[in-house]
């Protein structure tokens, strides 16, 4: 059994979503030590790109924040190294294609493995383009996580069969962002999800509140939320970690 | 030359949001059924020819032709066009297309205006609500087609993210698309984006070298011996290009906007300075830092102010089949002037970079060697920017 689908038999999974240097890597690594203390399951980091086509403002700002402080993918590779001695749970890395392409693939994802990082979230990577990097994560042992969305339809089966680590599930149309109301008929995806596969699946986009983590979760293994905590860094910059610490704490009590 | 993947050898592909997935391949299989109906293309020919003024005419350029004392120089002249630009093919393409697929709201990006311009064009005339993304550096350098895009019923929103150019433009306008789907078409500007756009916008925009063949062909009864087009995304380049891509006589050439030179940071020459990436949803040559981050571009040229560049030509490039040149500001700016004392023609920025490369080695050349420049747009909407990089104090 891989370790993201270990972190899934502790009832409940809930992922936090950090961006690496934003403000600086070392509130990053005390973000993350707050959130694994308070519950934590699974560590999504992400690494900066100048151009996130798939996140709303609050992400594309932290993006940003992250890369004008001067943050490099080798000095990301180089923080997780540090921040592996401590924390023990999965930690995936979530960016985008180019990045991981422009450094070389296979360099990019042999990194990863000497770096226990467990999986790969790529938005950009649908299906159809998965044999850019599937290859290789294959080889490397690092799994490469899928996402269906609301507009998923016809494709869920087909995503699910092939899917590993965890299926991330899009709750809503649109970018990363909070939303008030989360109104696609999950439960029915999930429904799909679970007549194609075993692996466990987990919901994000425009998660904020406990209420909404616990109805999210609910339905399915585990509540995955960014925007909500990168606020919290946009508010609070280095005394962040102990507002994130907390916040954990609530949302895993939720849905525990 | 695309082939069922979308791929331009290893460049194209469709890396979206899978959120997105289902409306690309709605539209790859509504594009497919249609290009072959009839109905749909009389309907369109009919657009085109009524509506948008085409055929455009191949014109020679006797003063400029004997001035520069080489080659015999014609003009595509794409900024006779409805709305001033070859855009106009492209969108009543695709605004057709998009009703017929029940949309009935249409989205796009836009740099210097004119593909903006063109959408809210066809939205109008099509009873579509219409909304454009331009970077808000660029609504400020083209202010006129702003007024222009709202006048005929747009709503036109200023990108602040990034560089608020033309690239956060077309992200934005991705981010708007997987937010509504349902009733929204993206009127893609250029030959780039995920598969089935660079191939539905090439398909559209062949007209142009369709016509030039036959015009040529009629006038001087063979090819041309170079055919030459300024490039940002690529779709005038693709159009001017496509018909002689099987022909090898015939040079093609696509001039990229150098900025102020390859050798600066000031410059968005992606096929000569830029590697191969992977960015708004196709693989191609980008301007990137080695880390990949996407680099801030820069050109006089709104239009050609793009860090990627389409995936037809990146693979015309790496095959050799076709040329991809730079041409800084100073040269550009030269060249519309010239043109304009020349010629009696105002050409689009963009276009005089075209313009500008064609006067380079056209006197090189013998007098019995024919070239065609396409003139992709009209320069009204340069005029006041231009006048400011002469130092005079103009504003619109």
């Amino acid at each position: 059994m891989s370790n993201i689908r270990k972190a899934f038999e502790n009832g409940k999974a809930f992922i936090p979503f950090i961006t690496c240097g934003d403000p600086d890597l070392e509130t990053t690594a005390a973000a993350v030590k707050a959130a694994v203390e308070n519950g934590a399951d699974i560590i999504e980091l992400g690494i900066p790109f100048s151009d996130p086509t798939a996140e709303g403002p609050v992400i594309q700002s932290a993006n940003l924040r992250a890369l004008s402080g001067g943050i490099t993918t080798d000095q990301i590779f180089a923080f997780v190294k540090e921040l592996r001695r401590d924390v023990k749970v999965p930690m995936v890395f979530m960016t985008y294609a180019n990045v991981v392409f422009s450094y070389g693939a296979e360099r990019f994802i042999s990194t990863c493995k000497d770096l226990e990082i467990d999986g790969l979230i790529l938005p950009d990577l649908p299906f159809e383009e998965k044999e850019e990097f599937h290859p290789l994560c294959k080889r490397y042992g690092v799994e490469l996580v899928s996402l269906i969305a609301p507009t998923s339809g016809n494709r869920i089966a087909m995503i699910a069969k092939e899917a590993e680590g965890f299926l991330y599930i899009v709750s809503s149309l649109g970018v990363t962002g909070m939303r008030s109301e989360i109104k696609t008929d999950l439960a029915s995806i999930v429904q799909v999800v679970r007549e194609n596969t075993s692996i466990p699946c987990a919901i994000g986009f425009g998660i904020s509140t406990p209420e909404q983590a616990k109805k999210m979760a609910d339905i399915s293994d585990g509540a995955i939320v960014g925007s909500a905590i990168i606020k919290l860094l946009e508010k609070h910059g280095k005394d962040a970690p102990k507002y994130i610490g907390a916040f954990v704490k609530s949302m895993k009590d939720a849905i525990r | 030359m695309t082939n069922p993947k979308g791929r331009f050898g290893i460049h194209g592909g469709q890396y979206i949001p899978e959120t997105l997935m289902n409306a690309v391949l709605e539209l790859e299989e509504a594009y497919n059924h249609y290009k072959k109906d009839p109905e749909f293309n009389r309907e369109l020919t009919e657009l085109l020819n009524e509506y948008a003024g085409r055929p455009s005419r191949l014109y020679y350029a006797e003063k400029m032709t004997k001035d520069l004392g080489g080659a015999k120089i014609y003009l595509k002249r794409e900024d006779l066009n409805h709305t001033g630009a070859h855009k106009i093919n492209n969108v009543l393409g695709q605004a057709l297309l998009a009703k017929k697929m029940g949309k009935t709201r249409l989205i796009a990006e836009t740099g210097a205006g004119q593909h903006g311009v063109a959408t809210a064009t066809a939205a109008a005339l099509m009873g579509m609500e219409c909304v454009v993304f331009m970077g808000e550096e660029d609504t400020i350098r083209q202010a006129l087609n702003v007024y222009r895009m709202r006048l005929l019923g747009a709503e036109v929103i200023p990108v602040k993210t990034g560089t608020a150019t033309l690239k956060d433009a077309v992200s934005e306008a991705m981010r708007e698309w997987t937010s509504r789907i349902a009733d929204t078409h993206y009127c893609l500007g250029s030959v780039m984006g995920p598969h089935p756009f660079p191939t539905i916008v090439r398909d559209f925009q062949a007209v142009i070298s369709k016509e030039i063949k036959e015009q040529i062909l009629q006038k001087e009864g063979r090819l041309p011996d170079a055919v030459i087009a300024c490039v940002g995304g690529g779709s005038n380049a693709i159009g001017s290009f496509y018909h002689f891509i099987e022909d090898p006589v015939v040079r093609l050439i696509g001039c990229e906007a150098a900025g102020r030179g390859i050798d600066t940071f000031e410059t968005a020459a992606t096929i000569n300075t830029g590697r191969v990436g992977i960015f708004h949803g196709m693989k191609s040559y980008f301007c990137q830092d080695q880390y990949g981050q996407i680099a801030p571009v820069y050109s006089i040229s709104a239009g050609l102010d793009y860090p990627g560049v389409g995936p037809e030509h990146a693979y015309l490039h790496d095959i050799g089949r076709a040329e991809y040149v730079p041409v800084t500001d100073d040269e550009a700016v030269n060249a519309f002037e010239y043109l304009a004392r020349t010629e009696g023609i105002i050409p689009a920025i963009e276009s005089a970079h075209a313009v500008a490369h064609a006067m380079k080695i056209a006197p090189a050349m013998d007098p019995d060697k024919i070239m065609v420049i396409t003139i992709s747009g009209r320069g009204d909407k340069d005029c006041a920017a231009i006048a400011r990089y002469r130092g005079e104090d103009l504003h619109e």
